[in-house]
């Protein structure tokens, strides 16, 4: 305070001297543009003391902090930092930042650039801006929450799955029993083999054939389902494919009982000597017969393609695809900031150098190559140096969208500091060593960027 | 120029002026309270006195919570504010201990962190009153659970009932299975209920806590307390054989594709109570493992408790009936005469008995009678609680540092939910455990 009041006294002195006398009239005084150095000083004061307490103090605290151990007494020297690189799970996180910085940066700004082109020539150009630039407007944590959804594993509630499943059911569609399965046992008459079902004896015509199945949903049970049929033997191979299951319970496994259902529409193979033989399909009650089959042993088939799954869509929040998955968001949330950037450098491009080079006769291709591309790359150079920064420190999006179970799978160093330190972790050394490891990894782009402004003002 | 510094002058004179002027406020009330102390007899002894209290409720949970700390102002005049921590109860204390002004009285989820925070000297010891009260109403056990360096700091508040296997009736019924009493029993009934085309297991897989509960009811039962206390406290390796009966057992379950609804990605991917909400709202599956509180998921899932919705005690795997226990542990951040007031209240039979009345608690209190419960569930888990006596443990995650048993992503929580995804792997789940333990046990 006192600085401050102080501070004002002096310029006075210098500037009734100066305003006086003035520059131009005494040209012995010695000239300077700017106030006196006391009067610089008094008024970067502020701002360098809120910056001192604000960003300063904490970097360094950060940096002596992280030297220590977790309760903060014991000195660990770069203890913590060997932690870092020797730790499986940091190291994952390493990795993944590693993904991200190389991966979405140059996503978003392509996609950027490839909406700026477009729009310049759209009729409705502002209208389709707005449209991409919405998500910025949306907080990140809520865009997680979107996308949480948007990748839920149940086509019923997320809507990629959803249209996923929609795409793949137009082209085929699966009609069966999924999840059934034959009875299991060894007093079993039937067994899997690489996923049709098989008799585990060879059945000869005029034996009949039982094939129970078990694990049908009630909901996948066909409509004209009727009681299960008994086979009666008979001429040629026959037999009964049923669901061997009484319900409320009490029935006997491996034996067609009365409240027991067959399952229509099972295709049906009778196999010899690992050639397909013969093909049927079970009627109502769950029964098929095969009339002209030659004398012999034969191994009766239900193939795969009975218990066929429908097709459940990808499985977005697993491990594998976690990480593109979130980066996706993200490429959701920054493609119109990126595209907005990008669109206000395209405008201030001559128009002249472009229409010469049509006039030359360049392909549109060339002109965007050669002409566009290179003015802009000032603009993209910022957008790309920008989303890095951005990646680098991604969280939000991390932590909500990543169900817990493969967060270890998608961690980020920036995650990953705030859960040693306060989430769960209780280890603020180690959480230091991996804010300054981060802003290590800043550093050079902020750099960069500086750079590039100063030239630019220069 | 002169202006300008008249100003600041007088924005200086206002600072201090509106500082002068909160100084009074404040202690008028000591003030005041003080005749009203000697006028009220020994009764209120602690007028005027201001307490802060944070736990991890919300909701329904807090309200009830702010019943008892009524109860509490009625009787001694104390004034008690609540804090609401959020789920991260760690996250929300580090910062105000290191920051020098914690809550006079904080409930902690986890007794793990009465060590962990003990260490950091965060918690002043209670004083011989308290600690009678504690020897009064609770077994052994649950003293030493609340103390550190055989110094008393906590005391357990509030109890969940771990050791319950929920049921959807009507799928127990389609697949004319009864609740099993034995290991086997559930095995053998788990098929049949697949048989009949149902998956009898929904896991909240998503959420590590529930995995932890699943293995120590099963550890428990095959292993004992004894080996179970040792393993609490990292004195047998997680290597040990008998986390490989344990895990094995788990395996007959988990290892079935069939048994699993949404098999193992989908219930690494739910979430509590998204497996409740699978068992009584989208009736995917028929049972689900976990505490006495699924009864209010499967209520807001539309089923009715003691009727859709039903439960057996966890069967028994070995020759331990397993009795585990969650629960809150009230310790005081701040040595003043209110905080360990309020401390002694909660520990006290008259405490536990005004908060046994509301919905949705169970006591860990001896003293306090499951008549006081207001419904005929709840009665009966306070009934086993009492019956189990001095077997009943605490749910072991929770006892150990959070790094290991209370981390999203980490420790236990991960290891049993890499174990999930593939069940065929006892011996290298049982070395990652160890790897994990020996890291956070440093």
């Amino acid at each position: 305070m006192t600085e401050r009041l102080d501070g004002p006294q002096n310029p006075p002195v210098s500037v009734t001297g100066g305003s006086s006398a003035g520059p131009a009239d005494t040209p012995r005084t010695r000239r300077r543009l700017g106030p006196s150095p006391a009067v610089a000083i008094a008024f970067l004061l502020p701002a360098a003391v809120l910056l001192g307490i604000w960003v300063v103090y904490p970097i360094v605290y950060s940096i002596f902090r992280s030297l220590f151990d977790a309760p903060g007494t014991g000195f660990v020297g770069l203890g913590n930092y060997a932690t870092i690189f020797s730790d499986g799970g940091m190291l994952t996180t390493i990795r993944n930042n590693l993904i991200w910085v190389a991966v979405a940066p140059l996503v978003v700004t392509t996609l950027g650039l490839i909406f700026a082109v477009l729009t310049e020539r759209l009729r409705w150009a502002t209208a389709f801006k707005l449209i991409v630039f919405m998500p910025m407007a949306v907080s990140l944590m809520a865009a997680g929450v979107i996308f949480r959804l948007v990748y839920e594993e149940d086509p019923d509630k997320g809507v990629a799955n959803a249209v996923l499943t929609t795409v793949h059911d137009t082209f085929s569609s699966s009609q069966g029993y999924p999840d059934a399965r034959p009875r299991e046992g060894d007093q079993s008459q039937v067994a899997t083999e690489g996923g049709a079902v098989v008799t585990r004896q060879p059945a000869q015509p005029g034996q009949p054939v039982l094939v129970p199945i078990v694990g049908i949903k009630p909901q996948n049970m066909p409509a004209g389902a009727r009681p299960a049929a008994a086979p009666t033997g008979g001429a040629g191979l026959s037999g009964t494919v049923w669901f061997d299951f009484t319900p409320g319970g009490g029935g006997r496994n491996g034996a067609v009982d009365p409240e027991e259902r067959g399952l229509p529409g099972m295709t049906v193979e009778a196999v010899k000597d690992g050639e397909v033989a013969a093909t049927t399909t079970t009627a109502a009650d769950g029964t098929f017969r095969f009339e002209d089959l030659p004398a012999g042993s034969y191994v009766v088939r239900l193939p795969k393609s009975n218990f066929e799954a429908p097709f459940h869509g990808l499985t977005w929040l697993g491990e594998t695809l976690i990480t593109p998955a979130i980066i996706g968001a993200f490429v959701w949330v920054w493609a119109g900031f990126a595209m907005v950037l990008i669109a206000a450098g395209l405008a201030a491009i001559p128009r002249d150098a472009l229409e010469a080079a049509r006039i030359d006769g360049a392909t549109e291709w060339q002109v965007f190559r050669k002409i566009t591309v290179p003015l802009l790359s000032p603009v993209l150079l910022v957008v790309f140096v920008t989303m890095i920064i951005n990646t680098l420190k991604v969280f939000d999006l991390v932590f909500i969208i990543a169900p817990p179970s493969v967060q270890p799978q998608s961690n980020v160093i920036a995650l990953e500091m705030w859960r040693v330190s306060f989430g769960g972790g209780g280890n603020q050394g180690l959480g230091s060593a991996l804010a300054i490891f981060l802003l290590v990894l800043v550093l050079p782009f902020m750099i960069m960027n500086i750079r590039r402004f100063r030239r630019e003002n220069a | 120029m002169r202006k300008m510094r008249a100003a600041a002058m007088l924005a200086g004179l206002a600072v201090a002026v509106a500082a002068c002027g909160n100084a009074p406020s404040t202690t008028q009330p000591t003030a005041s309270g003080a005749p009203s102390q000697s006028s009220g007899g020994g009764g209120k002894t602690l007028e005027g006195v201001k307490l802060e209290v944070a736990a991890k409720w919300t909701g329904e949970e807090q309200k009830n919570f702010e019943q008892v700390l009524k109860a509490f102002t009625e009787k001694t005049g104390a004034q008690v504010t609540y804090a609401s921590t959020g789920e991260d109860t760690g996250a929300y204390l580090g910062p105000r201990i290191q920051g020098g002004s914690p809550p006079d009285v904080a409930i902690l989820p986890q007794p793990g962190l009465v060590q962990q925070y003990a260490e950091q000297n965060a918690l002043k010891p209670l004083t011989p009153e308290v600690t009678k009260e504690i020897d009064t109403n609770y077994t052994p056990y649950w003293k030493e659970l609340g103390s550190a360096g055989g110094q008393v700091y906590g005391v357990l508040i509030k109890a969940a009932h771990k050791s319950l296997v929920w049921y959807r009736s009507d799928a127990f019924d389609e697949a004319g299975v009864q609740p099993p009493t034995n290991w086997d029993e559930l095995v053998k009934s788990s098929q049949t209920i697949a048989d009949s085309g149902t998956p009898p297991f929904a896991f909240c897989g998503g959420s590590g806590w529930t995995l932890t509960d699943l293995f120590e009811n099963v550890y428990l039962s095959t292993a004992g307390p004894e080996n179970y206390d040792k393993l609490s406290k990292h004195e047998i390796p997680w290597t040990d054989p008998s986390v490989t009966t344990a895990l094995e057992k788990i395996q007959q379950i988990v290892g079935k594709k069939e048994f699993v609804v949404g098999g193992s990605s989908g219930a690494l991917q739910t979430v509590w109570p998204d497996c409740v909400t699978q068992v009584y709202g989208q009736k995917k599956a028929a049972m689900v493992i976990e505490a006495d509180f699924v009864a209010v998921s499967a209520l807001q899932a539309g089923a009715k408790v003691g009727e859709q919705a039903k439960y057996f005690p966890f069967p028994k795997a070995g020759d331990t009936s397993p009795v585990i226990l969650g629960g809150d542990v009230a310790v005081a951040m701040k040595d003043t005469p209110g905080a360990m007031a309020l401390l002694q209240f909660l520990a006290s039979k008259e405490g536990g008995e005004i908060w046994a009345k509301l919905p949705g608690y169970l006591s860990p209190n001896k003293n306090v009678s499951p008549d006081n419960y207001p419904d005929e569930l709840t009665r009966k888990l306070g009934q086993t609680i009492i019956s189990a006596g001095e077997s009943v443990r605490y749910d072991m995650s929770d006892l150990a540092p959070s790094a290991f048993g209370g981390t999203d992503g980490k420790g236990e929580w991960k290891v049993l939910q890499d174990f999930l995804r593939d069940p065929s792997d006892v011996k290298g789940t049982q070395t990652k455990l160890e790897d994990e333990a020996k890291k956070a046990w440093k």
